[in-house]
Parts: structure tokens; sequence; C-alpha cells
């Protein structure tokens, strides 16, 4: 048995060491050549699509559930008019970290096969296990996707009310915490929060 | 002479809705947009802005629930968790530095104190709501109490009688 696929491997090495026979040096480098931008191309696309919006929710499960959720919120409709997709949130921006995303985002499509979470109710059941990924991710990577668009270089405290200002001063600006630590439910509803404290709670009890 | 004959039967036009609301408004509040035919398309007034700036305001009588001085979009208010509770419940206030929730809200209906929020209080909203700068429509002649009391030997009833 070992013998055997040893033979394979060593005719395949065989046929793929030899110098071509058939074809020219030229037509194997560009050919190669195009090959490969094609390939690349159709790899960055199909990654691309797979990062829009209309993919996220040509699902149901997301369509109905997150998405309708996200609607309510300021992420959605505001005064400046900007709105955060669900990649902006959820998708790393770097190309490594993308992939790794991309690579765990595999689980979802055995969830979708699978129905996990196909009616409002299983994802309810299932939302905190989901809600737990993401704020665990977040917080990971120090909230890195809030970042992407909020900066605390670029926070202006004097333009907030002292509430906000006296919170981020002393959690934000001193690294204590992250922005998911306090800003949790932004963008979706929460799930039964027993258990979860609130960020400034945390800080004060750790003491 | 054609020409301005039309531009005077346009003007006819233009006023007749201004004419009819006129009429149809004479004793309502006064709102633009308040009860008008319903052939017309009347724009709504803009929406107040929300009071945002963290002042406390005074309460107008002893038993008022305090004012919210800060935005609550998005406040979650349910069976999975209440939002203002992560600031405002004794055990968060030390890291929020909120005002806590007052100690009636441990009561039951029954008066029995219980050992955190009383599910009859549960919903803040109910009772306190954050303020717009929207302008009352109807007149109030609502007088507070200190000057009721204050003003009552130097001819505050004029002022209550009001």
């Amino acid at each position: 048995m070992i013998s055997c696929a040893l033979n394979l491997a060593a005719r395949v090495w065989r046929v793929f060491a030899r110098p071509s026979v058939h074809f020219s040096l030229g037509f194997l480098t560009l050919g190669g050549f195009l090959a490969g931008v094609l390939f690349w191309g159709g790899f960055n696309t199909a990654l691309e699509a797979t990062n829009k919006e209309a993919f996220c929710i040509s699902c149901h499960e997301m369509k109905n559930n997150p998405y309708e959720e996200l609607k309510q919120t300021i992420h959605f409709t505001n005064r400046s008019g900007v709105r955060a997709t669900c990649p902006d949130c959820h998708v790393p921006h770097e190309w490594t970290d993308k992939i790794a995303r991309k690579m765990q985002a595999s689980k979802e499509v055995w969830g979708k096969i699978f129905g996990t979470i196909d009616t409002r109710e299983k994802f309810l059941d299932k939302r905190l296990e989901l809600a737990n990924h993401e704020w665990s991710r977040l917080k990971a990577n120090n909230s890195l996707e809030c970042r992407n668009c909020h900066s605390a270089e670029s926070m202006d405290i004097t333009r907030q009310n002292p509430r906000a200002a006296k919170m981020h001063e002393t959690y934000l600006f001193t690294g204590e915490r992250t922005c998911i630590d306090c800003h949790k439910g932004i963008a979706h509803r929460l799930p039964d929060m027993n258990g979860v404290q609130p960020g400034w709670t945390g800080t004060v009890s750790a003491k | 002479m054609k020409i301005r004959l039309t531009f005077g039967a346009l003007a006819l036009a233009a006023a007749i809705p201004v004419l009819a609301s006129g009429v149809f408004a004479a004793d309502a509040p006064k709102v633009p947009s308040g009860p008008h035919p319903i052939t017309q398309d009347i724009p709504a007034e803009p929406m107040g802005r929300e009071v945002t700036d963290d002042i406390k305001k005074v309460r107008n009588y002893a038993d008022q629930p305090p004012l919210i001085p800060h935005a609550i979009r998005d406040y979650q208010i349910d069976l999975n968790i209440n939002k203002c509770l992560t600031c405002h419940d004794r055990k968060n206030t030390e890291g929020s530095q909120a005002p806590m929730i007052s100690v009636t809200h441990f009561q039951d209906r029954d008066g029995q104190t219980l050992g955190t929020v009383s599910p009859r209080r549960y919903f803040c909203i109910q009772c306190h709501v954050p303020q717009t700068d929207a302008k009352p429509i109807v007149g109030n002649s609502f007088v507070d109490i200190d000057k009721v009391l204050g003003n009552g030997a130097l001819g505050g009833g004029k002022e209550g009688a009001k």
C-alpha cells in the first residue's frame, strides 16, 4: 500500500521535473503568468464578493435577524449619513486576518447547511454563544474593527457630553478597557446578559 | 392679457389651501401640521432636538420621576437586559458614577423590600423620559408648590387662580 503510493508520487515527480517536450518555454512562462493573474484575480474577486453586505444578507438567517436589528441603530442611519455594513465590523481589513476569519467562517457554512439557526427561536437560543464569539474576537484584537472608523487619537472629548468624556478618559485613553467592553449591543439586540458585567463595573470590582 | 389671467388663476389656486387650512385650524392648537383637509399635503414640522446636556433638571413636584438628561437611543429594556440599570443599578454606580435608582424601586406593590429592582419598576421609561427642545403646544397653568406657599400671604391667590 505504502509502496504503491510512493510509486505514484515518484512518477508524478518525474513528469513534473522533466523538461517540457511539446510546449515552448515562452508559452509556459507567459501561460503560467496569465493563469496566475486569472487565479489570483478570481480569488480576490470572490473574496470581495463574499465581503459585501448583499452577500451576508442573502441568507435569511442574517437578513431576518442581525440585519433587521442593525436597521434600527445609529450605525445604520444617522445625521452624517455614514453607514457601517456587516463586513465593516465583522471582517478584519488586513489580509491575513481576513483570510483567518474567512476560514473560521466555514463553520458558518456548516451551520447554514444544517440549519443551526434557521428559525428565530433557534437564533435567539444561540445568540449568547454567537455574541460571545464576537465579543472575545473584538476583545482580543483591541476592538480593531471599531477603531477602523473611531480612533482614540481623533476623538475630541470636548465635543462629547461630560458623562461620555469622563468614561473615555478613565477607561479608553488609559487602555484599561477596549471599546467592546462597554459598547456591547450597539448594532444588534443583546442576549441574556445575566453574568455579563458592563465594562465600567468590571473595572471597579477587579481593583 | 391672457398670460396675466393665467397668473391670476394660479395665484388664486395657490391661496386656496391657505384659506382652507385657516378655517380648519381656527380653534386647534397652533401646529403647522395640525388639523387640515386630507386632500392637502402639509409638511410635518421638524422634530425637536433631544436635550442631552447631562444637567439634572429641577423636579416640578417632589414625587416627579427625574427626567433623563442624556440620549437613550437604542437602549434595550427587555427580558435579556435593562440598559439603564447597567449604570443606575446599585452595584454599577461606582463604576458609572450615575445616580442610583431610588430605594422605592426595590419595593413590590405590597410594600415588601426586595433585594433588587422590583419587576413593576423595571421598565424605566414608563415614568422617566428624556426631553426635547419642542415648545409646548397647549398652555399649562401649573404652579410650583413653593410659589403657592411662598406667595400665599403675598397675594399668590391670583397666581393660583390663573
